[in-house]
């Protein structure tokens, strides 16, 4: 066990040094430069330098890197060039609309996906299942920030049940909970509906194995039979799926949260990029990244103590 | 004769025949605009009504099936043209140093969140069709070479596998003539199912402006130009995102029934 | 006395299929009852149709009484209150018949909790009494092992153990030692016999070896297609065998292949001091990598025309020997060569000594390309060759090797699954010949066919070796196989060939005290016609 998650953490540091240089090295290639772009095309040389300076741009690439990468680690995210503010600040605050959102959706989708994939499994063939499996179809096809738009339109706008757009603060943590809602079911229900089939396949697979008709010989009913020792086994696979997903909410909050005008990490990023603030959109994406490959850490370790036979694998 | 695969044929040649007809025809043109006649409900005129600018619906959307379908075209080029090849040469030679890199090139690829990436590559790049493909066909890469690589080393462990090396066959021509037509079924599948991921993709990236570029119509725009006026006219943002839900659904019914057609095992189970 | 188990006129379809076919049969208390016949023949479907454990689709008819009551009349409900209390059943496949997840003391006290309300406490109690009592103690075997810490023996006592935990008056074992090996497979039938006798137990045994049911059984039923064709008590089965199908199935059992008397050429395969290693994980990230010996200074020669056999359960490094000799993986010492020529030079097998050894797999189904036809797959080898021959030459070739194996030259246009498991064998060994080397390997090539198939393989294989002045190296798990088709025999354990010698006197008069315990374990027919005492 001690040597498996050894062996997963060296592969995470391993991944996030490599991820933070291909962030770097994409940024580094953008034509323009910072400086000069936000003091204008009339700004004179020396004022020009002075601000290379001041955001540490007049250092050698590698040095930049180091100390990108040094800072990050002391929580240092770098300087806004538009607001000139420290980038971790802004992104803290943005962080806590994403992220909540984006575990509301998590929460959300496995809720729907677990029951009603078991469902369909153990219905296999009935009307149940068929009625599931084409309820996914559509929800795989339904691109989500149309989804969020139609949520507007009549959750909104015709029924004013929720608000349509903004964030109150979490001061109201209630209002902040309800402005939340119809964002977090955009994006929750495609997802749902993915990992819906996911759990399906996974749990008749299971059926079909021997050690389920050993538990049928036992004496256990097919109800019995399929909560103690099908769902178990059927959840390991799913449970990778849902560690792909949260990388897939989080991005996807990206484009749900123009939907709703709410100001996360997304709109943080897009108006960096529209103002060429690279520094925040470089620390963004690192930061994205980081939570990716931490979350896929975790659901390794969770497998591991899911499944036995993990446990002792080197 | 399965009824997924003729649903899912259907819709998927419904939307291609629109998109190479409208490099002939459209009902109207897509580029001029009429104010007078804006925000139709479809009538005998405009089948599917007209949008803020009076342009006919269903001629935007013809023409915006040409921008989802070559975007998505080329990205599971991409992704197939380079996976497939890498996917192979990792389980050929499995273990050895390339198969690690491969393995490990992949799980980097998957560790980031790919709109995130698509969103890094046009921030820097600049938005355009060309580099959404380039962000969306990266991440197919991946995808494929996973698929290739884990049925391909089950494939290498069958005995017909070994019978063919002690014939003398190197890897390659294993790889090429035992091992492609068998897993040929798996990535036209999984090629369908990226196929319409792609599509979702694009019009992602295209609704919060960082996809195809006006003029050219897309239907992710022509949803962001809808949203505003969802409450005054539903029907402009409800004709595209249908058009994206039957193309998606259209193709992976078409995925879904094509696994089962090809897949002699899962035939003789229904039969 | 009436019978505790009493089948009668069972018959069972599935979608308009009549699998089960009026089957009848009767079991004592304390009675062994063999089920016994070729693949399909109905045997586990009546075990099923027993258990209540059809698929939906299956639509039954007849009677079958447990203790008076009317097996096929109870409701589900009822029918999971029996199974597991009543009736046990153990399954063919150890590896696959736990729950990975759970525990084995888990498992074992789950079939106590589903019947009574034993507390936690006490199901774990009773589980470590019935694990002990099938051979795992407490002290070597706790109650919180998973499978995949045991063996596939261990693991079958486990499933033994559940079926048998609350003493029920039947158990049904389905092909129970097929997947283990010869000495595990002594201990496991040794256990059940135990039990049947110190619990009172009645057996329903159902197995294709007819070895083992002669050893294990009181009586004997002998099922062909859905039917028993016949059913005796044990003895008087041996003394007189009444149905054509029965003595048919004992006769290809007990088969002898025909070899003929050769003149042993030079030697033609020499495998000197070889030695194979595999690296295993590191137990901890600064280790070396531990190595595990796979094969460990074997050397023996084949000569011309001479027929070798290698025997060995399974791990003892056969497969890794034989992918050795054919070239596909490079030993980590030592030298194999075929006619003074290394096989592996350069870092990749050499053409010219691989066009001289052909191999022939177990698994009839998996061996060829399901996409590509006869005339394909058996002409692959050809690859080999400078110039292949074309045209009319490759006809030939192609229709003397299926004509050498009993196939016809129309078989040429066919695809694999058009062919029975018996005669992709033969495709196999179309393939194998069609470019005349000098020696084949058979890895367990007849392990997967049914009796009477396999001793025709049998025939075939020696007829072609007389023909042909070819050699092989026949391996197999199967000791009686073996015996019946070589003239020399190799032991393997752990690496090491322990005995080398001539069959006969191996078998008779083995050496090695392992040889002598696997022969020892290994179930043996009776003579046939001669009344067997035990």
């Amino acid at each position: 066990m001690i040597a498996y998650v050894f062996k997963r953490l060296t592969a995470l540091i391993l991944s996030l040094a490599v991820a933070s240089l291909v962030i770097f090295l994409v940024v580094e290639v953008a034509p323009g430069d910072p400086a000069s772009y936000m003091l204008g095309i009339n700004a004179q040389p020396d004022t020009v330098a002075a601000l290379r300076a001041e955001l540490g741009l007049d250092v050698p690439k590698t040095q930049r890197y180091l100390n990108w990468v040094g800072g990050m680690l002391v929580g240092d995210f770098g300087t806004s060039y538009t607001y000139r503010s420290p980038v971790s600040e802004m992104v803290a605050d943005r962080l806590w609309i994403s992220l909540p959102l984006a575990l509301m959706a998590l929460a959300l989708s496995t809720l729907i996906a677990i029951p009603a994939g078991v469902l369909a499994a153990a219905r296999r063939g009935g009307v149940a299942d068929a009625g599931v499996m084409s309820a996914t179809q559509f929800g795989v096809a339904i691109p989500n920030f149309w989804f969020a738009m139609l949520l507007v339109a009549l959750f909104a706008i015709k029924l004013r049940w929720f608000p349509s757009g903004g964030f109150p603060g979490w001061d109201d943590p209630a209002a902040a909970l309800k402005s939340l809602t119809l964002p977090a079911i955009a994006l929750a229900l495609p997802q749902a509906a993915i990992l819906t089939r996911v759990m399906r396949s996974s749990l008749i697979d299971i059926l079909g194995e021997d050690f389920m008709r050993t538990a049928r010989a036992k004496g256990l009913s097919r109800r019995q039979a399929l909560w103690r020792h099908g769902l178990r086994n059927a959840l390991i696979p799913v449970l990778t799926i849902i560690g792909l997903q949260f990388s897939f909410l989080l991005a996807g909050a990206i484009i749900i949260e123009q939907v709703f005008f709410l100001p996360g990490l997304g709109r943080l990023v897009f108006q960096s990029i529209s103002q060429r603030d690279l520094i925040v959109v470089e620390s963004v994406v690192m930061l994205l990244v980081f939570a990716v490959i931490t979350v896929n850490f975790l659901v390794d370790l969770a497998y591991a103590i899911a499944d036995p036979r993990l446990r002792r694998r080197a | 004769m399965n009824r997924n695969l003729i649903i899912g044929a259907c819709l998927s040649s419904v939307v291609l025949i629109g998109a190479l007809v409208s490099f002939m025809w459209t009902p109207f043109e897509t580029d001029t605009v009429n104010i007078a006649a804006r925000m139709r409900l479809p009538d005998g005129t405009n089948w599917l009504g007209t949008d803020h600018f009076g342009r006919d619906l269903l001629s935007m959307i013809m023409v915006g099936a040409r921008t989802s379908l070559a975007v998505a075209v080329v990205a599971v080029g991409i992704g197939m043209g380079v996976g497939v090849p890498l996917g192979l040469a990792a389980a050929a030679r499995q273990g050895s140093l390339l198969d690690e890199v491969i393995s490990r090139l992949n799980d980097l690829i998957f560790a980031f969140p790919s709109l995130v990436i698509a969103i890094l590559i046009t921030a820097v790049f600049g938005a355009g069709a060309v580099n959404a493909i380039i962000a969306i066909g990266i991440f197919n890469i991946p995808v494929f070479a996973r698929l290739s690589r884990g049925a391909a080393l089950s494939l290498w462990q069958r005995e017909f596998i070994l019978a063919a090396r002690t014939a003398g066959k190197t890897a390659t021509r294993i790889s090429v003539e035992h091992i492609l037509p068998n897993i040929a079924n798996l990535l036209i599948v999984q090629g369908t199912i990226q196929f319409s991921l792609g599509i979702l993709a694009e019009a992602g990236l295209s609704y919060v402006g960082l996809g195809a570029q006006p003029p050219v119509p897309s239907w992710g725009r022509m949803l962001a130009d809808a949203q505003t006026m969802v409450s005054l006219a539903p029907h402009v943002a409800i004709v595209p995102g249908m058009a994206i839900v039957l193309t998606v659904l259209g193709l992976n019914l078409l995925g879904d029934g094509l696994r089962d057609a090809l897949d002699p095992k899962l035939r003789r189970r229904v039969a | 006395m009436t019978a505790l188990l009493q089948v009668q006129d069972l018959s069972v379809s599935i979608q308009g299929k009549r699998v089960l076919d009026k089957v009848s049969l009767e079991i004592q208390s304390g009675e062994i009852l063999a089920l016994t016949g070729e693949s399909g023949s109905g045997k586990s479907m009546t075990a099923l149709a027993i258990m209540g454990l059809l698929p939906n689709a299956a639509h039954v008819e007849g009677e079958v009484h447990l203790h008076e009551q009317d097996l096929l009349a109870q409701t589900e409900q009822q029918m999971c209150a029996i199974r597991g209390a009543e009736i046990g059943m153990v399954f063919q496949e150890p590896m696959t018949a736990l729950n990975p997840v759970q525990s084995i003391g888990q498992q074992v006290a789950e079939t106590i909790r589903v019947h009574s309300d034993a507390t936690r406490k006490q199901a774990w109690a009773r589980a470590a009494d019935v694990l002990t009592k099938v051979g795992l103690p407490q002290d070597r075997f706790p109650l919180g092992r998973f499978p995949h810490e045991l063996s596939g023996g261990q693991r079958q006592r486990v499933v033994i153990a559940m079926a048998i935990a609350l003493r029920p008056k039947l158990l049904i074992a389905d092909e129970p030692t097929t997947a283990l090996d010869v000495t595990t497979q002594a201990q496991i039938l040794e256990l059940l016999k135990d039990l049947c006798k110190s619990e009172g137990l009645a057996l329903l045994m159902i197995t294709h070896d007819l070895a083992v049911v002669s050893q294990m059984a009181d009586r004997i039923a002998v099922m062909k297609s859905g039917q028993i064709v016949e059913q005796a008590v044990t003895q008087d089965l041996f003394a007189q065998m009444s149905h054509p199908y029965t003595r048919a199935l004992f006769a290809a059992s007990a088969h002898q292949a025909d070899l003929a008397d050769i003149d042993l050429g030079d030697p033609l395969l020499r495998v000197q001091n070889v030695s194979r290693d595999y690296l295993l994980p590191r137990p901890h990230p600064f280790a070396a990598h531990p190595r595990f010996p796979a094969v460990r200074d074997v050397s023996f020669d084949i000569s011309a025309g001479e027929r070798v056999g290698l025997v060995g359960e399974s791990g003892c490094g056969k497969s890794t020997l034989t992918r050795a000799i054919l070239g596909l993986d490079p030993v980590s010492a030592g030298d194999i060569r075929l006619d003074g020529a290394p096989v592996y030079s350069n870092g990749k097998p050499n053409r010219y000594i691989q066009r001289q050894i052909q191999v022939v797999f177990q698994d009839p189904f998996g061996s060829f390309n399901p996409r590509h036809k006869v005339e394909r797959l058996i002409t692959e080898p050809f690859h080999l060759l400078d110039h292949p021959p074309t045209g009319t030459a490759r006809q030939n070739a192609i229709e003397e090797a299926l004509e050498a194996v009993g196939l016809s030259a129309a078989d040429a246009q066919k695809y694999p699954h058009a062919f029975s498991g018996g005669q992709r064998q033969r495709l196999a060994i179309a393939r194998a010949l069609i470019i005349r080397p000098k020696l084949i390997v058979f890895d367990e090539a007849v392990s997967a066919l049914d009796v009477r198939v396999r001793a025709q393989i049998l025939d075939l294989i020696a007829a072609l070796s007389r023909e042909y002045g070819l050699a092989y190296l026949f391996i197999s798990h199967d000791l009686s196989v073996v015996r019946s088709i070589t003239d020399r025999v190799m032991v393997m354990k752990s690496g090491e060939i322990v005995e080398h010698g001539e069959t006969a006197r191996v078998f008779d008069k083995p050496e090695h005290h392992y040889t002598q315990n696997l022969i020892a374990a290994a179930p043996r027919l009776p003579e046939l016609g001669e009344r067997h005492v035990s």
